[in-house]
């Protein structure tokens, strides 16, 4: 057989048909009960991940988890599925890098393939202050016992060798940090795996259910007003990611947080071209190949506040020509889909758990761009913070406070997102 | 790609404008008088209304103005534009 023929598209496999079958049963679909211990707002990967570890960590399985669309389409739909922890500070470091050591057991965790692949990012740097500040992050990430290298314009080239490291653009590359152990999931495994779990611990997943207040006993919520009713509980956790804001209006709470629009975009299915993941500030695009072969690029929120799930063209746009520029072999690539998230976005860039002025009411917001690589760290710490009335300590520096206090946890440079 | 009516220039590309966030946040009147708690409030927290927003909003890329809006952020549409200095209109969203 030629080699033309053996590499005729009729005999390779189609892409994607290495992924696994998809389960006949995730997941029951209860009537919601008039009472819980716990009530979790918000049925995305954070929300479920904190039932998960509320069971699994703590035996709480008197649990509901509130959402008001489906399990999981949110931004957990909607997320480029990048996984790192390379933060600056060390209370970044800190939670971050144990969410990274959870995905790294967490498909044993879940009996649950979530298809998490350690390929590495590189965070490309062109400028000399891109440089000071990237190898800066690097020994910071060292000291924080996160894996960490700085690697001049040839070894990004042998690492990735569709990245233009040429010195005749516009922005050259002249480095990247890289962060070997970083990498992708498929994020709808990643949702499913935890509320398969969460379901089988006897933990109530309500979809449609969208809370539209809440009653409250002096500084105690006793409830929440729903639309399938009021339901009962005795703590609260709010994990809603861009609706944050809508649900502390209710409670008449304040928080410095602004709903973005965030988009993001695939490719067509393209042969493996990329090994690892790319992400540039200065240029601004992130990119990586998903498993099925798409190309999954996003870049920075659209300016303006927004609850829209979609953004504007233009935004689109910029982030492609930053993808051709330094990724000239994507210039015939077609764009397959656009979409957007909302982003609740804090001035330091990080985000804000624990407490409230309601007592029994615990707070995990702003997140940001970032969310998606915290999810099983977040879940952990979150289901601590409720069961033991107290702060986990890797939360503890991102409580809603430290605007007041001043103790800001500034990751504008490690978020890698514009914003 | 929408239009946005510049107060100055009329109804110009998207491209042209900046954001500027919350409008209508006025500088303390006797900031050394202020707690830590109501500098916080005046530094860090906006409002984030899923709804109507009064918002600023600079033509950076036209007559580089300042001028204020009320927009819809769930659809994104303006539902006034207005100079700064004037009050903020009454509009249905």
């Amino acid at each position: 057989m030629s080699e033309l023929a053996s590499g005729s598209s009729a005999q390779r496999t189609p892409p994607g048909a290495h992924l696994p079958e998809h389960p006949d049963f995730l997941w029951r679909t209860p009537e919601p009960r008039r009472t819980y211990d716990v009530v979790i707002v918000g049925g995305g990967g954070h929300g479920l991940a904190t039932a998960h570890y509320l069971a699994k960590n703590h035996g709480i399985t008197n649990v509901a988890v509130l959402e008001k669309g489906w399990l999981a389409g949110g931004n957990m739909a909607r997320n480029t599925t990048i996984i790192r922890s390379n933060y600056l500070w060390d209370e970044s470091a800190a939670i971050y890098e144990h969410a990274l050591k959870l995905w790294e057991g967490l498909e044993d965790d879940l009996g649950y393939p979530i298809l998490f692949s350690q390929r590495g990012v590189l965070n490309l740097a062109h400028s000399e202050q891109d440089v000071r500040d990237s190898v800066r992050r690097v020994e910071a990430n060292r000291l924080n016992g996160v894996d960490a290298e700085w690697l001049g314009p040839d070894e990004v080239a042998k690492l990735c060798p569709i990245v233009n490291v040429s010195a005749d653009i516009r922005y050259p590359v002249q480095g990247a940090t890289y962060q070997p152990r970083a990498g992708i999931a498929k994020h709808d495994y990643v949702a499913w795996g935890f509320a398969r779990r969460a379901d089988a611990a006897g933990i109530d997943l309500i979809q449609d259910c969208e809370v539209t207040g809440f009653t409250t006993d002096g500084d105690r919520v006793t409830g929440v007003r729903t639309t399938r009713g009021d339901i009962a509980c005795g703590r609260v956790a709010l994990c809603a990611a861009g609706h944050t804001s809508v649900l502390l209006d209710m409670l008449g709470v304040a928080a410095p947080l602004q709903s973005h629009p965030l988009q993001a975009l695939v490719s067509e299915l393209l042969e493996p071209v990329h090994p690892t993941v790319v992400m540039s500030n200065a240029v601004h695009v992130y990119v990586s190949q998903a498993h099925k072969g798409e190309l999954v690029m996003g870049a920075g929120v659209d300016s303006y506040n927004g609850y829209g799930q979609r953004g504007a063209f233009h935004v689109i746009e910029r982030q492609m020509a930053a993808a051709v520029e330094l990724f000239p072999v994507f210039a015939r690539a077609h764009l397959l889909r656009t979409w957007g998230g909302i982003v609740d976005v804090t001035p330091d860039a990080s985000p804000i758990v624990g407490r409230t002025p309601y007592e029994n009411v615990y707070l995990n917001c702003g997140w940001g761009t970032g969310g998606f690589k915290a999810t099983p760290g977040i879940g952990w710490c979150m289901a601590d913070t409720i069961a033991h009335d107290e702060p986990h300590p890797h939360v503890a520096p991102f409580s809603l406070d430290r605007f007041t206090t001043g103790a800001l946890v500034d990751e504008h440079g490690a978020a890698a997102v514009a914003h | 790609m929408q239009l946005i009516r510049c107060p100055w220039c009329g109804p110009r590309e998207e491209v042209e404008f900046h954001y500027g966030g919350q409008a209508h946040v006025a500088y303390p009147d006797d900031p050394a008088a202020l707690t830590d708690e109501q500098w916080a409030r005046y530094v860090f927290f906006r409002d984030n209304p899923k709804g109507a927003f009064a918002e600023r909003w600079s033509h950076s890329a036209g007559c580089r103005r300042w001028f204020n809006a009320v927009r819809d952020t769930r659809t994104y549409r303006f539902l006034a534009v207005y100079k700064p200095g004037e009050a903020r209109p009454e509009v249905a969203s």
